[in-house]
């Protein structure tokens, strides 16, 4: 039997060092065995290398950033779906999520879906509301205070000992040693990402992974957890690796359960020296490692779409221990025509 | 002591321990030890199975032995054995 082809749109094409996970997600996509695909890539910047990826992306249009506004995000999807009549699109950065979410009624009732977490689910897990979400569904989370003054740093020491991890709202950490160490980041990741920064407690371990996705009632989808091998400069996962650790998947299903999260996610985790786990981080979508889920057996992507279009899907069970990913950077030769296509015209 | 059963011992010496996504690499003489230690054989029998095999005194061995065995657990690749009552 044939089955159905769908249109479906992602973002977060940057298959950069500090990788989107937009080229994953459609790689995960074109495995599906539910259904085939024409993938449509929605892109901010025109080297974006998933643009130029075409056996993978069909076609490419660029969107305007998330400070643009909704309206002009919805006005330039009325227009690629008029064109590309799309079923689903796929959003895969954290700061586009709050204006798709926003949207999401409003493009159903033209067909378009998607699967995301709730505005309350969004805005609960914020890092800057970490001990709050650590609190209240009892889960271990490091101790944090959000700042907005640099003036506020001096009393840190009273609060905080060094180490301490200095973030950004949305992207970011670095780990300062001292407090003029706390103001230079201060002042770099403010002037990147706006303020708050978040002052986080530093946990000495191990960081690992799990990336899953939950229905929106509580239920685990699926769920898969790895240890990171090969970190870049940037934090990155260049290597890792699928791991069984029961702890951690029970965390991840008391995640789902106690806030009926609905959406892909990856939580990341920190394991001290005596086994004691930690969440330092709720990131609300798939990560740019999810072709390892697909790999060990769960394609979540293809899952994710199946919940988007009302379908129902069947939770996955297990996944393939000890299966490792390791990515690689890949130069693709691109004619001038195609860069001025898609810079002068938004479209390629 | 016995080795943990989830933990993975490839013939050519990898060890690979599920739970925490750790590699290591041991040499052949590792590969019979943690070979020893899975079927739960006692220091004693560990002990007797090497000396019987390869030309060292029991000191020398005994001595790598526990070094090899503080390196395991130190690693959270060891489990006691069960006690049985019966």
């Amino acid at each position: 039997m044939k089955k159905q082809t769908l249109n479906i749109a992602v973002t977060a094409l940057n298959a950069i060092d500090s990788p989107g996970p937009g080229v994953s997600v459609i790689r995960a996509l074109k495995e599906a065995a539910s259904f085939d695909t024409r993938i449509i890539g929605l892109s901010y910047e025109s080297l974006e290398p998933g643009i130029y990826m075409h056996d993978l992306v069909d076609r490419t249009y660029s969107i305007p950033y998330p400070s643009a506004g909704i309206d002009s995000l919805f006005e330039r999807l009325l227009y690629i779906h008029e064109k590309e009549k799309l079923d689903v699109i796929i959003p895969n950065f954290d700061a586009e999520l709050y204006p798709f979410i926003k949207l999401e009624h409003k493009l159903k009732t033209m067909g378009i879906h998607m699967f995301l977490p709730t505005l309350h689910q969004f805005e609960e897990r914020h890092k800057v509301n970490l001990n709050d979400f650590g609190k209240k569904y009892g889960i271990s989370v490091p101790k944090s205070k959000v700042i907005y003054d640099l003036n506020t740093v001096h009393s840190l020491p009273s609060e905080f000992s060094f180490p301490m991890i200095v973030k950004g709202k949305f992207y970011d950490a670095s780990i300062a040693y001292s407090i003029e160490q706390v103001k230079s980041y201060f002042n770099k990741i403010s002037a990147k990402w706006g303020l708050p920064i978040i002052i986080q407690e530093f946990i000495h371990g191990t960081e690992f992974n799990v990336t899953g996705l939950g229905d929106g009632t509580g239920k685990t989808i699926a769920a898969v957890p790895m240890r990171k091998q090969y970190i870049t400069d940037k934090g990155k996962a260049w290597g890792g690796i699928s791991i069984s650790d029961e702890k951690m998947l029970d965390m991840t299903r008391k995640f789902l359960r106690t806030t009926k999260w609905r959406g892909g996610f990856e939580l990341e985790l920190m394991k001290n020296k005596d086994g004691e786990l930690y969440l330092l981080e709720i990131n609300p979508r798939l990560p740019a490692w999810i072709y390892l889920a697909v790999g060990v057996g769960q394609n979540i992507p293809e899952a994710l779409v199946n919940l988007a279009l009302g379908k129902k899907v069947v939770p996955f069970k297990d996944y393939t221990v000890g299966k490792m990913f390791v990515r690689y950077s890949w130069d693709m030769i691109v004619d001038r025509e195609e860069f001025e296509q898609i810079s002068m015209y938004g479209e390629l | 002591m016995k080795l943990k059963k989830n933990v993975a011992v490839s013939e050519s010496g990898l060890l690979f321990n599920p739970v925490t996504g750790e590699s290591f690499s041991v040499n052949p003489i590792g590969v019979e030890i943690l070979n020893l230690l899975r079927e739960e054989n006692t220091d004693e029998q560990i002990y007797s199975s090497i000396l019987a095999k390869y030309s060292t005194d029991k000191s020398t061995f005994e001595k790598d032995y526990e070094d090899f065995i503080g390196i395991l657990t130190h690693n959270n690749l060891l489990e006691k054995h069960e006690e049985t009552n019966a």
